[in-house]
């Protein structure tokens, strides 16, 4: 029994990583800017096509015929090599293979510009209007974003290889002492939740011991006190949403070995991102990243068989459940503070 | 006349009923005069007139009423596959259900308010939705969606007559509602539909329901049990928006899971929105220019586009067709998003705020500064 | 202070912790039907937590809110004024989207119909009594010709002069007034006054929680001073006015 129930934490850990690192970034802009961002699952889901977009030009290919061969059918046979192959050799392939993790590297800068022009684009115009403007709006630019990509990549979801290496399961029983096989967990699933863990880190230590971070964290809690000390809070503030920005698309980028991203990908995320966060509290970030976790092992308990043969159909609305039940019981989440966004 | 409706609304419904029926010719230069879109502007129009009530009388921003068309669309088919071809206690039955459901997830849902109502009311949208696609297969038939066979039992037709030969198609009392039928039809229950929202809207209770939105702690303070009167918009507009979803399953019969997702929850906020929040004409205005648009938009393709651009030179014609056919056919959904930003940012008060402005400036030149006064009044609506 | 047969309202032994703080403590007070009592102190002292735990929006720690025989404590807001309790607040609490006339509708439809109604197929236009009574209201207050204005475009003297029409329009038997003159001009102030006096007259028993010792001088047929979260001095203006306590606890202390 210990095995099944080690084995569905494990499955929790990377859907619960995707989770917390999006749930972060939302209470991350809630917290500065005071915006209920809906475009924010949007964001992550660029990320994941930041990923489509770098493999497919890595992987644009020469087709050159070579006569001296031919196919069993008598054909001369068409030779297909990678562009980035032809010029660069051996680092060409490590790059076409790395494509996943080597994408972080696009979309760093890709979403800072997305985030900003956000920000500055239309978000900046709605600190001072009311809640229901924000979420419409920006739900309004989440159909946008989700459209956009839908215009280029079309409706279907786009594969991504994992890297040859971390293919394959890590048999994490063995490491545990156990027999071999018992409890086994895909590499890049672990990959997943370490990147999670570091982003997580970084963002906390950023936070907490720059001079930087502590301003935002002033103002996350009393952004008029500070506004009189005289600090420029609001370019600050733009700079935090162009954060939240990468975190939420590296966080898309990496997650693209596990789920085939289409142009649904963001809101999919974002109704259960919102979720997590008021489960959390509304504006705590450890709330965030806790209830992240939590709703994601949650979920994955939910779809063992022996759960929906008691429940049918409890997997597909635990979290919904749990948000309910949350909300009725303790409104500000586990670790909100009192009275924020209501009314 | 006055004690039963004021000289003003009066004028409003009338002109509302006869724009309604007319619409058949009023839509022709449009090309929008045939049945079936006709119809599909009446449904939502219904919809968005329900969604009103809730959001733009009392103040709360539901992202979940799809889940009431939804279940409204299941609802009036079940009761086409068990009782009846009759469209009549499909449409009651269909009104019910949604009413008890609504009644449901409003007493949990209204619990909260501001952002918490919005998040509770998507949450149970979605769980829902997942449910219809997941375990309610039995009942929803999952990804195929629900539609009449030959093989349904009736029970109520089956009393009266042998099964007719073919497959059924709905109908009231006989008469068969395709075609224009199928848009009278539909046009009066918009015209009921519509009558109801204006008295709502000029009643005692509808006055509540501005003080709620206005200000609920002062409601309150002054002696109003706020709840109740929540739930009860709550409800109407859960049962409005059933009504619309079981429209939808006379006219065109399949009731499918895709109603209830939160891309249609979001279509309606988006109608209501465009033609105005809080204004009675407003969301129907909002659900026609949307249903129109969609049309319109869903239907051109490269070559109307070719045709369009014809006077540019070539090459600039290619590069316009390409970026146009983005925003239209498939890429439909990419210009709704994109009205709903604009308008969201620049005219937050919809088509209705437009026409107010423009009446205001028009009446500024006219009047000199009584229009000002007029302008800072409380509009009637 | 000996219980007397007409007291409407008894707050009985309340007290009030936030966290550690002892916010109120050992409050005892009697407002007498008819009469005005005023509380007066300093900033802090514990006047709008004590107003909060009479209308019910803060439940006391200990003891009891008793009107007119019945417990206040743990009633909602609504319930309390149904009881007939109401109250202008500090900063004006108006229904800003909505006319000025429809504004003193509103709270003459509570005191008709209750707290819940569902009257969906009058229509407002029809219910003459309601508005003619409204309209007779503002005329009281001098809003009369600005009935049709948005509220929220009301200036602020005009808002509460406002809410002031809206607790009065109920007829409530005890009207809570909290600084009802704060930010007013001294014109308007006099005019408040002169309207509160005017409603002193019909009878209406009012609780005022004051800095301007003008108006309480004005008004008050009875004093109590909050300090510290305690009262310590009750009695007619001319007593408190004279009490070195009050001089050192309020006019000494804050000021």
């Amino acid at each position: 029994m210990f095995e099944v129930i080690f084995l569905q934490f494990l499955n929790g850990l990377d859907k619960g990583s995707a989770y917390a690192l999006i749930a972060l970034g939302l209470t991350l802009v809630f917290g500065t800017l005071g915006v209920v961002n809906f475009a924010h699952g949007a964001l992550f889901m660029l990320g994941a096509f930041c990923a489509v977009a770098f493999r497919y030009f890595l992987t644009l290919e020469t087709v050159t015929v070579d006569p001296t061969k031919l196919s069993p059918w008598g054909q001369p046979v068409e030779v297909r090599e990678p562009l980035v192959q032809a010029w660069f050799g051996d680092f060409g392939a490590w790059l076409v293979n790395y494509s996943v993790p080597v994408s972080l590297l696009v979309c760093i800068p890709v979403m800072l510009f997305v985030g900003i022009a956000m920000e500055r684009g239309i978000i900046k115009h709605f600190y001072k209007r009311p809640h229901a403007e924000q979420i419409l709006v920006t739900f309004g630019l989440a159909i946008v974003l989700g459209e956009l990509v839908k215009a280029f990549f079309g409706p279907n979801p786009h594969p991504q290889p994992m890297p040859d290496t971390l293919r394959g399961a890590a048999d994490i029983g063995s490491w545990l002492g156990m027999r071999a096989g018992v409890i086994t967990y895909p590499w890049w699933r672990l990959v997943y939740f370490l990147f999670a863990t570091a982003v997580i880190g970084a963002v906390f230590a950023f936070l907490q011991f720059t001079t930087f971070g502590m301003v935002v964290r002033a103002g996350m809690a009393d952004r008029e006190t500070v506004g009189i000390l005289g600090i420029n809070i609001d370019r600050r503030f733009t700079i935090m949403f162009g954060i939240a920005a990468i975190v939420a698309g590296m966080a898309g980028v990496m997650y693209t070995p596990l789920l085939p991203p289409n142009y649904t990908l963001g809101m999919d995320f974002l109704v259960i991102s919102f979720v997590v966060v008021v489960v959390g509290g509304m504006g705590s970030l450890p709330g965030a990243i806790a209830a992240g976790f939590l709703l994601g092992i949650l979920q994955s308990f939910a779809s063992m068989t022996q759960v929906k043969a008691i429940i049918p159909g409890i997997d597909q609305i635990i979290i919904y459940l749990v948000a309910v039940v949350i909300l009725l019981v303790r409104p500000r989440g586990l670790m909100g503070r009192r009275g924020v966004m209501e009314a | 006349m006055t004690s039963f409706m004021s000289r003003k609304d009066f004028i409003l419904f009338a002109g509302f009923t006869i724009v309604v029926l007319l619409l058949p010719i009023l839509a022709a230069p449009f090309g929008a005069a045939y049945p079936d879109l006709l119809q599909r502007f009446m449904i939502y129009g219904i919809f968005a007139v329900g969604f009103n009530i809730l959001f733009g009388l009392t103040g709360y921003l539901s992202f979940g009423h799809a889940a009431f068309f939804g279940v409204g669309s299941y609802a009036a088919m079940w009761s086409f596959k068990l009782l009846s071809i009759n469209a009549l206690p499909a449409l009651i039955f269909a009104v019910i259900i949604a009413g008890l459901f609504a009644l449901a997830i409003g007493y949990v849902s209204l619990r909260r308010s501001g952002i918490y109502f919005s998040i509770l009311t998507l949450a149970f949208a979605q769980m829902s939705y997942n449910l219809a696609y997941s375990v309610l297969t039995p009942i929803t038939n999952g990804e195929t969606g629900l539609r009449m066979t030959l093989q349904d039992p009736r029970a109520l037709d089956r009393l009266f007559f042998e099964a007719s030969p073919g497959a059924p198609v709905p109908s009231i009392f006989g008469m068969s509602l395709s075609g224009w039928n199928g848009f009278y039809f539909t046009a009066l229950f918009m015209i009921a539909t519509f009558f109801l929202a204006m008295r709502i809207n000029n009643s005692p209770f509808g006055m509540m329901l501005k003080g709620i939105k206005s200000n609920q702690n002062r409601m309150n303070y002054t002696g109003f049990n706020t709840r109740p009167y929540t739930l009860t918009a709550f409800v109407i507009s859960g049962m409005l928006a059933g009504l619309a979803g079981a429209l939808l399953v006379v006219t065109d019969p399949l009731a499918g899971a895709e109603r209830m997702r939160w891309t249609a929850s979001g279509e309606v906020v988006l109608m209501t929105i465009l033609g105005g929040v809080g204004t009675l004409v407003g969301p129907v205005i909002g659900a026609m220019m949307i249903k129109y648009f969609e049309n319109i938009f869903s239907s051109f393709n490269a070559n109307v586009l070719n045709n369009f651009y014809s006077f540019l030179p070539d090459g600039v014609r290619e590069v316009m067709v390409t970026i146009s056919s983005k925003f239209v056919g498939e890429g439909w959904h990419l210009s709704l998003g994109l009205i709903f930003v604009l308008i969201v940012m620049f005219l937050p008060g919809g088509v209705m705020e437009g026409v107010r402005r423009i009446a205001a400036s028009f009446n500024r030149r006219a009047n000199g500064n009584k229009a000002e006064a007029r302008v800072a009044t409380a509009p009637a609506e | 202070m000996h219980p007397q047969n007409n007291v409407v309202l008894h707050v009985a032994d309340v007290h009030k912790r936030f966290g550690g703080l002892h916010a109120l403590a050992d409050i005892d007070l009697q407002v007498e039907e008819g009469k005005t009592h005023a509380i007066i102190g300093p900033n802090g002292a514990g006047k709008s937590t004590l107003l909060n735990v009479i209308i019910g929006r803060l439940p006391p720690t200990s003891g009891a809110v008793i009107f007119d025989g019945t417990i206040l404590t743990g009633k909602k807001p609504h319930e309390i004024n149904q009881l007939g309790v109401a109250r202008v607040f500090q900063t004006p609490e108006i229904f800003s989207d909505l006319s000025v006339l429809q504004n003193v509708m509103t709270p003459a439809f509570a005191r008709r119909d209750g707290a819940f109604k569902i009257n969906m197929f009058r229509q407002v236009d029809n219910e003459h009594e309601i508005r003619e009574e409204a309209e007779a209201m503002l005329e009281d207050v001098g809003l009369i010709s600005r009935r049709e204005v948005h509220a929220g475009a009301l200036s602020r003297g005009d808002k509460r002069r406002l809410e002031l029409a809206m607790c009065l329009i109920q007829k409530p038997r005890l009207l809570l007034l909290d600084e009802p003159t704060a930010g007013m001009s001294r014109h308007d102030t006099n005019t408040t006054i002169e309207l509160l006096k005017k409603i002193k007259a019909r009878g209406m028993t009012k609780i005022i929680i004051e800095h301007d010792m003008h108006v309480v001088f004005s008004l008050a047929d009875k004093i109590s001073v909050l300090a510290g979260g305690r009262i310590i001095a009750e009695g007619l203006p001319e007593e408190v006015r004279g009490d070195p306590r009050v001089q050192e606890a309020y006019l000494g202390g804050a000021h």
